[in-house]
């Protein structure tokens, strides 16, 4: 296992009202998103533990790209990673901002 | 063409919605009154298994089962739903404590059902001792909720089946429904043909996996009181009419199921294979039955008429 983490000074706070969100499932070749409102408006965290060591590169390319993309402001995402491929956790990111920006708790 | 998921009432998405294909939240969150779901110990909380980071494998942060409280066609009902995708569904410390904390609640208030949505394929082999006390215990609080009057509720049509312990739960509550792609078993088909040889059970013959441990054969035996096609919303249809269904539970219902337990081994014990015993119930064509519609298997089902109903 090894533990990432990542924080980004954002431009723009998340869409939404929603506490938290959870997206995904802990499996081979899949991950789970949990994402907390918790962070002032210009910040965004990424706390990753994965299955696939040594691809810290990764992450970091496909993290800020999803950063640049959403502006995720005032996020905190907790990742547990199976070994997801860099499109499948793309795909979750964009799934967990999406979700917490709906209506609900 | 499908509609856009905003434009469908959640009854339309439940009915489109595959039991199997679904995850664990999607389950509860279509089974249930919309918006109705309440859960316990929830991902926020993050009370992960403190043993798969010794074995340096991935946690997560419900540990593969939900819990919580929610509403049936407006009535209060506890739900627990496994995560089959998560290590099998397996059951761990946490998941199972999870488990055995709702049936307590349960106990304690008398009145409210719980259904549990099994996906397993048994306990979480590296937290094995654990594991292995969680399904006792939780057999033990089936059966104290039962004591106290809680209707226990098993739906089993996720991909990991219903296996080992989760097949002993099953086995304890107060009714069961199925869909096709519900295995119940204890030991699993790699299991048997590792313990006792490939002439024994071949589980790379999926026919024969499915005609042994699926669906169908459950619902044929007994052993699951009702059979649902594989959508979340005959799922939750099937729950309503257990739930109307189950009567009271005590002594009289225990020599029952004992009763009808012996009957069963008397008359297929010697059979060799399900096609065997279909026959000898009465149904004609009996190698017909795996290729069966659902609504045709239905009609066959409810005239064969053997069900728990009366034991348990």
């Amino acid at each position: 296992m090894e533990d990432l983490s990542f924080r980004h000074h954002v431009r723009a706070p998340a869409g939404g009202a929603r506490k938290s969100a959870i997206v995904g499932v802990v499996a081979s070749g899949n991950l789970e998103v949990l994402v907390e409102r918790v962070l002032p408006d210009a910040e965004c965290a990424l706390e990753i533990k994965t299955a696939a060591v040594g691809f810290g590169d990764v992450w970091r390319a496909v993290i800020g790209d999803f950063v640049e993309r959403y502006s995720p402001g005032g996020l905190r995402f907790s990742i547990n990673d199976g070994g997801a491929r860099p499109d499948t956790v793309s795909l979750r990111l964009a799934q967990a901002v999406r979700l917490i920006a709906e209506h609900g708790q | 063409m499908t509609a856009p998921l905003r434009d469908m009432t959640p009854a339309e998405r439940a009915r489109s919605t595959s039991f199997y294909e679904a995850s664990a939240r999607t389950r509860l969150e279509l089974l249930l009154d919309a918006g109705s779901l309440i859960e316990f110990i929830g991902p926020e909380q993050r009370e992960v298994s403190p043993h798969l980071r010794i074995f340096d494998l991935p946690e997560q942060f419900d540990d593969g089962i939900i819990v919580g409280h929610g509403r049936l066609d407006g009535s209060p009902a506890f739900v627990a739903a496994q995560e089959g995708r998560f290590m099998g569904g397996a059951f761990g410390e946490v998941h199972g404590a999870k488990l055995t904390g709702l049936l307590r609640a349960a106990r304690e208030i008398g009145t409210i059902p719980v259904l549990i949505l099994f996906d397993t394929g048994g306990v979480r082999l590296q937290e094995a001792n654990a594991g292995e006390l969680a399904i006792a215990e939780i057999m033990r609080a089936v059966m104290e909720a039962r004591a106290a009057g809680v209707k226990v509720i098993g739906l089993v049509g996720g991909r990991s089946g219903c296996y080992g312990g989760g097949g002993l739960i099953a086995g304890c509550c107060s009714a069961l429904a199925v869909s096709e792609f519900g295995r119940i078993a204890v030991s699993g088909p790699e299991v048997i043909e590792t313990n006792r040889g490939v002439e024994e059970f071949d589980s790379r013959d999926r026919a024969l996996v499915w005609r042994t441990m699926g669906g169908k054969h459950r619902r044929l035996l007994g052993a699951a009181d009702l059979f649902a096609d594989d959508s979340v919303q005959d799922f939750r249809e099937a729950a309503l009419e257990l739930i109307g269904l189950v009567g009271p539970f005590g002594l009289d219902g225990l020599k029952a199921e004992q009763e009808r337990l012996a009957d069963r081994l008397r008359r297929f014990g010697a059979c060799l294979d399900a096609v065997e015993i279909w026959t000898i119930s009465g149904i004609a064509h009996a190698e017909t039955i795996p290729e069966l519609p659902t609504d045709q298997f239905i009609a066959l089902a409810d005239r064969i008429g053997r069900t728990s109903r009366d034991a348990r």
